[in-house]
């Protein structure tokens, strides 16, 4: 019984070694070694003594925290409603669908959307506004962001919700709680679980996103993850882009152990 | 009647789209006794649980809480409390917590919430608990944790929603001791709901039994189990042997061919009726000392007794509770009293009923 247990559970560790154990070995290996091929630790001192760095790696965090803040302020609500609406499941099955799409094509979408001729500004100049320069600021690096992380939040939301037990809701109803203190006291403690998930789920692909901030926001907004992309194909620094890289897994293990659960009972994980 | 009574309810309907749960319910429970609503799932008991506790609105009729009608008053302005089903506790909160919940709405200090979280610990059983997630207690204990919860809010009424179908035998039996010495001890008005006889049996001042939205028939335990007003409940509330028989005239009745001596009157001479005889009022005897006789068909050793099944010779089934054995396959008599004999008329209405049990009980 438990060598077929074992037996089952081959693949997925040749997995596991393959493609994630041993990329994060070779990442922090190549950290070590500056453009010549040298072993050097120089690449560290040069990341925590350049302002550049410290910047661009303050600003992918600043970012990050934005869009997962956005993306929660509008999940949350939206989450809350669809637990409550009739055909929950088709409405569910709408938000999911735009992931289903790929992320280039949605990007050369709002291209589209917010370029100088495009959809938003033909509206404007017809309002009689005039065009605006939409594509390319922080704001719609923000937008177009949020926009597309906002079904990883609101599904592990969701599920969290759905699952509460109805009853808890009557009892604190029972009690003498009003809908709001019943929200505040009892649905949203007991849907934290979902939003620490979803925080996670957005926070962290947030932290290196890299083609949105060129493709909408202009390069204007320069995170880590356009700097390992320089990297290691602009400048073919290989050593520079691993050390950033090692920088951004440490930052999200950080987050991973903030927002992770202290028991490992009732957790709750997008499907 | 009762001058004040805590909860009424007058021609109460309810209803869901199409479905009918609950048909012209009229009630009046009277403050600090113990009631039953008793009836199988479906039956409408839980809405009436729900429509006093707020969670339902009545479709037609009128609901009273302390004489003050409560139609249109949310759950957390009402004066009544919940035990649910599953208990429904908070388990992000822990034992303490929980229990304060109700205190911490109504914004109290936190000295009185401590002192009165305290004692109806202490009442429960269950000080030293305070700390303690939901998850470490037993269900016993989560019982004892919701009904806590439910009483530190001092309610003049308590709601309890099947609260023991959970739990194993032994406790079901040791909470009932407990819920039943609680209600006499607060003397707060307790309404049980259960399709457990026993259960309601046990602890009930007054049991409604329930059947498709109506209360079918109402009253003490004793009552309820010794005079049913028709098969429905005479089924529900316990085992029981029901024959056809003809009412010969007052006192005097006719089944499986016999003439019997009873203590039933007002029903007319010859009119079709039906009769009750409890397992355990039937006592083995020989064939020529019993009033009938049967041939033994199965027996089952229930522990405290005997399960006798046997056939009379015209085919009707009796079921014995005996301390004593019996063969099977062997003929064997049944004997009775007169006031084993429970009539029941058919399609007479509860009013009817008690009427008629009065006409003659009072002579």
């Amino acid at each position: 019984m438990k060598q077929t247990k074992t037996f089952y559970f081959v693949p997925y560790s040749i997995w596991l070694l393959l493609f994630v154990v041993a990329p994060l070995i070779l990442i922090l290996y190549q950290s070590f070694f500056d453009i010549q091929g040298n072993f050097t630790f120089a690449n560290y001192a040069t990341y925590f003594q350049s302002g550049t760095y410290l910047t661009m790696t303050f600003n992918s965090i600043f970012y990050a925290f934005l869009i997962t803040l956005f993306t929660l302020l509008i999940s949350y609500p939206t989450a809350y409603l669809l637990v409550r609406t009739k055909h929950k499941q088709l409405w569910l099955l709408l938000i999911i669908l735009p992931t289903w799409i790929n992320l280039l094509l949605k990007a050369y979408a709002f291209i589209g959307i917010f370029s100088m001729n495009g959809t938003v500004n033909d509206f404007l100049s017809f309002t009689g506004i005039g065009r605006q320069q939409i594509l390319f600021t922080d704001m719609s690096f923000l937008l177009v962001a949020s926009y597309i992380e906002i079904p990883f939040m609101i599904l592990p939301i969701y599920n969290a919700l759905e699952e509460m037990n109805p009853s808890y809701l009557k009892a604190s109803n029972d009690l003498g709680a009003n809908s709001w203190e019943t929200f505040r006291r009892v649905i949203f403690p007991l849907s934290l679980n979902g939003v620490k998930s979803g925080v996670q789920a957005v926070f962290i692909p947030s932290l290196s996103l890299f083609m949105l901030t060129r493709l909408i926001g202009g390069n204007r907004v320069i995170t880590l993850g356009t700097a390992i992309e320089q990297h290691f194909l602009v400048t073919e620094n290989w050593g520079m882009g691993s050390t950033i890289g090692v920088i951004l897994i440490i930052a999200m293990f950080l987050m991973m152990l903030v927002t992770g659960e202290k028991k490992k009972k009732g957790a709750v994980h997008k499907k | 009647m009762p001058e004040n009574p805590i909860i009424t309810f007058k021609n109460v309907k309810k209803q869901y789209e199409e479905d009918i749960v609950l048909k012209n319910i009229n009630l009046k429970l009277e403050r600090g006794k113990f009631y039953t609503l008793l009836g199988p799932s479906g039956c409408g008991k839980t809405t009436i649980l729900n429509l006093i506790a707020g969670f339902t609105e009545v479709t037609e009729g009128t609901v009273t809480i302390n004489g003050e009608k409560v139609n249109d008053v949310p759950p957390n302005k009402r004066t009544v409390n919940t035990v649910f089903q599953d208990y429904a506790l908070f388990p992000h909160m822990n034992v303490f917590e929980n229990i304060a919940f109700g205190l911490r709405i109504k914004k109290m200090d936190a000295k009185t919430i401590e002192e009165k979280v305290a004692s109806v610990l202490k009442m429960m059983r269950l000080s030293g608990y305070e700390n303690r997630a939901i998850s470490e207690m037993s269900g016993g204990q989560r019982q004892r944790v919701a009904i806590a919860r439910a009483l530190d809010n001092e309610p003049d009424v308590l709601l309890l929603d099947e609260p023991l179908s959970a739990l194993d035998l032994k406790l079901r039996t040791d909470m009932q001791y407990e819920l039943r010495e609680l209600q006499q001890r607060l003397g707060i008005t307790f309404v049980f709901v259960t399709h457990d006889q026993e259960e309601a049996l046990a602890m009930s001042d007054e049991i409604f039994v329930m059947k498709d939205g109506k209360i079918v028939q109402s009253g003490t335990p004793v009552d309820i189990y010794d005079e049913p007003i028709n098969r429905y409940v005479a089924d529900f509330i316990g085992e029981s042997n029901i024959v056809e028989a003809t009412m010969i005239q007052d006192y005097e009745i006719s089944f499986v061919g016999r003439t019997f001596e009873c203590v039933d009157a007002g029903i007319a001479a010859n009119e079709r009726v039906e009769v009750v005889i409890r397992p355990e009022d039937l006592v083995l005897t020989t064939p020529e000392k019993g009033k009938l006789t049967v041939k033994v068909d199965t027996q089952l050793f229930r522990g405290v007794h005997y399960e006798i099944i046997g056939y009379d010779n015209e085919g009707n089934e009796w079921m014995v509770h005996s301390t004593k054995k019996a063969t099977v396959g062997e003929m064997v008599g049944l004997f009775f009293n007169p006031e084993d004999i429970h009539v029941m008329r058919i399609g007479e209405t509860e009013k009817e009923f008690d009427a008629r049990l009065e006409s003659y009980e009072e002579e």
